[in-house]
């Protein structure tokens, strides 16, 4: 496997493996040495044109503690804002040596392009392009769900049943997420309003749900929360955050009406108040911040497979 | 291809003993003793060594003095070699500043997979002393690394593939040279 | 001036003929004729008349990096055509008597092809005001049709006056039907595969509302309407009922639009970014159905040359457009004749007759027979090529490289001049009248 640019580039064996590496990562983080030499002496570059703080740090300490040399790309105060291509950027990191590109973008594809472009013989690792997909997350969520569902076992998340709720339409997280769940063979909604959830979904999902409280109602182990955008706003996609946050809000009320194994993820950042509520947020079924910490291992089990594994390309 | 018994399950059985004797001899006793296997073969051999201890010991606490090494990660040839998968490391909880650990291994033979163990090992702390055993050394060192306690001897051709079956995962016992 | 004698070939309605040229024109037409010129073996080709493009951007002036008025001509004439309307989307927009006088002027210096300049409906595309549009009827360039092609008119009392102004003249409006407010950073075909792919969707209803309110206001205002790259089923039945009432509307339909789909945007290859975009096999049928049962008048190329960078990028910053002049006529033969949805003449109808008439050009789209200028196209119809990065055009924005296609072009004639012999674009001598 020479690139990460979608979670279809794994098959369902390809992604566990990657989950079991992941959950070694995690007791290196846990050493006091938390170092490995596997990329001892590799480049990796981190290339984000999107603002970014933690999936940028995530990656960039994973590959530290891989050993490897990290340098950091990012869109403002570089030749890009001036207008350079992005072909002529690439071109400059080939020249340089570098063999690891993790790459987050505004444009969907742009990782795909990278991959397939004569630009560069570099790995690429998407972290994030446009509207399309962020690999890794959907890994450190899984890994998540496995770990807090199924504690230290091995296996997938056969009969997992996972709700993704908000922006469906525009979320890179819900389309990774949709495709590494029903890999692993877990059951996955949708949940929003009609005009962020596209019935086109169907082909991601096994089922939509419009309304909020019919959704939660169903039981499902995982809920999941996205980040509602101000943009949406003005696009006339819903008519305020308001009227948003009373019908797919995780409020206080609907957060107690759940099951206390149910668990709440996030990918972050949050709008506290907006899409979830702090006391869901901050509850002991909330995952938020481990999923944070299983970045960190997720990002290194990519990182050690493309690049320590597949060896020079 | 032949095939060419150099140990049966006998001789193995003696040179286990011998080398638990002579690990209890060197350490002068049984403490701060830490005997880690490198998987998988290593587990095997490991666990023997410390059953045999024990069989003269009963003081030794097996639980406490035994361990499993995943050097995986700290290969150098990852880039070369086919994917090999990583498997758990398990270490007694406690420092490892007073112990004096023992790397077990089935076949010494270029020397790399103890480089990994002794790098591995690093990240772990820093043992007193770090001694080797192994079941066979069969020569051809890579890199300036020798064995403290060794079963067997057996020079080899570099053309030659030596075959551990150990009854945990074979039928049967011994060491078969392959030409 | 030579003088042609064309033997042993094949006219769309299967008779096989010798054709006599001289002095621009057809002199003779009969089987096993003797006449004095330049032999040109007819044997195994099939000749239709010059083809005639509704649909092209030469870029020049303004975008000469990517095609000139001269390079387009040549990939033109390569591909069979003698003629070809140049779209208004230059700079400077050619919204004026003397843009198109410009464009009319290179076109005739190059001497390839019959370069008609397409006036632009409002002054400077935005849709506000209208242009010039008489002025540069009565100019040298003689302009009938207008289109803000790459842009739609889209407020309904502009496109209502443009269409009853045409009238004065007997013009058409060629719309470029895209609500723009349904399209904002329109990617690719709204559907199953523009979500999976997180790219915006282009909706086939922007296209089908724009045709329903211009067939509309066309039938209310009692003028012609052109409707341009016609993509979905949708339309076509839009177009359909439109024509059953009577309504003066004819549409087009670009090649690429007859044998590619949006699958092929999986990878992000901005070669295949197109507007308006690649759809589904369903709408690819429906609109090769259309172009046999009349319903669509022609193929039109919407020939867009981008240079290199614009299409080497990530697919959000890359350029709409695909070339088409040098592979039209291989489509259509592969994908309407060869499967039998359509005969010759109907391809000689869809390809010269039918946009000529409604360019009003009178000097192309005539019927093979003495009296006609020799505007000409002999394609060696049972040949295959497969299709290369090599050609014409200034461009290399190819989509169709690596394929097989059905038919060479080997020879045309633009009023009684050789532009092509055995396939290759020849140097001419003097301009031509």
């Amino acid at each position: 496997m020479k690139h990460l640019l979608s979670i279809n580039d794994l098959t369902k064996s390809d992604a566990i493996d990657l989950l079991n590496l992941s959950a070694e990562m995690q007791l290196v983080n846990k050493r006091d040495v938390k170092k490995l030499p596997a990329l001892n002496g590799r480049t990796i570059v981190n290339l984000f044109f999107e603002d970014s703080t933690r999936t940028k740090f995530s990656f960039e300490l994973a590959a530290k503690r891989l050993s490897a040399d990290v340098i950091n790309f990012t869109a403002k105060g570089s030749s890009v804002s001036k207008g350079e291509s992005l072909k002529d950027t690439v071109g400059t990191l080939e020249a340089m040596g570098v063999e690891g590109i993790i790459v987050r973008h505004h444009h969907s594809g742009a990782a795909t392009t990278i991959a397939n472009a004569s630009w560069s013989s570099a790995a690429v690792i998407n972290a994030g392009d446009g509207t399309h997909e962020h690999p890794t997350q959907a890994l450190l969520d899984s890994l998540t769900i496995r770990q807090r569902l199924n504690g230290s076992d091995l296996g997938d998340l056969t009969g997992v049943r996972v709700l993704i709720v908000g922006d469906i339409l525009h979320s890179r997280v819900a389309r990774s997420n949709a495709l590494l769940l029903r890999k692993l063979g877990a059951k996955i909604a949708y949940c929003g309003p009609a005009t962020l959830v596209p019935v086109s979904a169907l082909e991601l999902v096994d089922e939509i749900f419009y309304d909020f409280d019919e959704a939660l109602s169903e039981g499902f182990n995982v809920v999941m929360m996205l980040r509602i955008q101000a943009e949406r706003m003005n696009s006339a996609f819903i008519p305020n955050a308001q009227e948003y946050s009373t019908l797919y809000g995780l409020s206080d009320s609907r957060f107690e009406s759940l099951s206390s194994k149910t668990l709440i993820m996030h990918p972050g950042p949050m709008n506290r108040g907006l899409e979830i509520s702090s006391s869901a947020a901050d509850s002991a079924q909330s995952t938020i911040l481990e999923q944070v910490t299983n970045g960190v291992a997720v990002r290194m089990a990519v990182l050690y497979r493309l690049l320590a594994q597949e060896g020079k390309a | 291809m032949s095939l060419r018994t150099v140990l049966d399950a006998s001789d193995i059985d003696r040179a286990i003993i011998r080398i638990s004797h002579e690990i209890i001899e060197a350490n002068h006793g049984t403490e701060n003793l830490l005997l880690l296997g490198i998987p998988t073969r290593g587990v095997f051999v490991a666990n023997r060594i410390a059953q045999a201890i024990k069989k003269n010991y009963p003081d030794f606490d097996i639980e406490s003095s035994i361990g499993r090494l995943d050097v995986t990660m700290f290969r150098d040839d990852l880039a070369v070699k086919p994917n090999r998968p990583v498997t758990p490391t398990e270490i007694p909880v406690g420092s490892l500043d007073e112990k004096t650990v023992v790397l077990v291994d089935d076949v010494l033979f270029s020397g790399r997979t103890i480089r990994a163990a002794l790098d591995a090992l690093v990240s772990f702390g820093r043992p007193k002393a770090v001694r080797l055993a192994v079941l066979v050394d069969r020569g051809h060192r890579e890199l300036p690394i020798r064995a403290d306690f060794v079963g067997k001897n057996l020079p080899t051709s570099i053309s030659e593939r030596i075959n551990v079956h150990l009854t945990e995962t074979d039928e049967e016992q011994s060491v078969v040279i392959e030409q | 001036m030579s003088s042609y004698l064309i033997k042993n070939i094949q006219l769309a309605n299967g008779n096989v003929v010798d054709i006599a040229i001289e002095n621009q024109k057809i002199v003779d037409l009969a089987p096993n004729l003797t006449f004095k010129a330049e032999v040109i073996d007819g044997s195994g080709l099939i000749a239709v008349s010059g083809l005639v493009d509704l649909h092209t951007h030469l870029r020049e002036p303004g975008f000469e990096g990517s095609e000139t008025i001269l390079t387009g001509s040549k990939a033109a004439a390569k591909g069979g055509f003698t003629s070809v309307h140049a779209m208004a989307n230059t700079a400077p927009v050619a919204d004026n008597a003397a843009v198109v006088e410009q464009v009319y002027a290179l076109g005739k210096s190059a001497g390839y092809v019959q370069v008609q300049p397409i006036g632009a409906v409002t002054v400077n595309l935005e849709g506000k005001q209208l242009s010039d549009m008489g002025k540069m009827n009565k100019s040298q360039a003689r302009v009938t049709v207008f289109s803000d092609d790459g842009k739609c008119v889209s407020d309904s009392l502009i496109m209502r006056r443009a269409l009853e102004y045409a009238k004065s003249f007997d013009g058409v409006i060629a719309q470029h039907a895209q609500d723009p407010a349904l399209t904002v950073n329109a990617q690719m075909n709204e559907g199953d595969l523009s979500l999976k792919l997180g790219l915006t969707g282009w909706p086939k209803v922007a296209e089908q509302a724009i045709i329903a309110r211009d067939v509309l206001l066309t039938e209310e205002v009692g003028s012609r309407l052109h409707i341009c790259h016609v993509s979905t089923a949708g339309s076509v039945d839009i177009i359909r009922w439109a024509k059953a009432r009577g309504i003066n509307v004819t549409a087009e339909v670009t090649p690429h639009h007859l044998l590619l789909t949006e699958d092929l945007v999986s990878d992000y290859n901005p070669l295949y970014k197109v507007n308006p975009p690649l759809r589904t096999q369903q709408d690819v049928q429906a609109l090769r159905e259309a172009v046999a049962d009349g319903t669509i008048d022609i193929v039109a190329t919407d020939h867009a040359p981008h240079t290199k960078d614009s299409k080497d990028c990530e697919w959000g910053e890359a350029a709409f457009g695909m070339l088409g002049l040098e592979t039209a006529a291989a489509i259509v033969q592969t994908t309407l004749v060869d499967t039998g949805l359509i005969s010759w003449s109907r391809f000689e109808e869809v390809l010269s007759t039918n946009p000529a008439k409604i360019g009003k050009l009178t000097d192309q789209g005539q019927p093979i027979a003495v009296g006609s200028f020799a505007n000409l196209v002999l394609i060696d119809s049972n040949r295959k090529q497969t299709i290369g990065l090599e050609g014409e055009s200034k461009s290399a924005n190819n989509p169709y490289v690596g394929m097989e296609l059905n038919g060479v072009v080997k020879h045309t004639l633009y009023k009684g001049t050789l532009t092509v012999k055995d396939g290759v674009v020849q140097k001419l001598g003097e301009t031509n009248d």
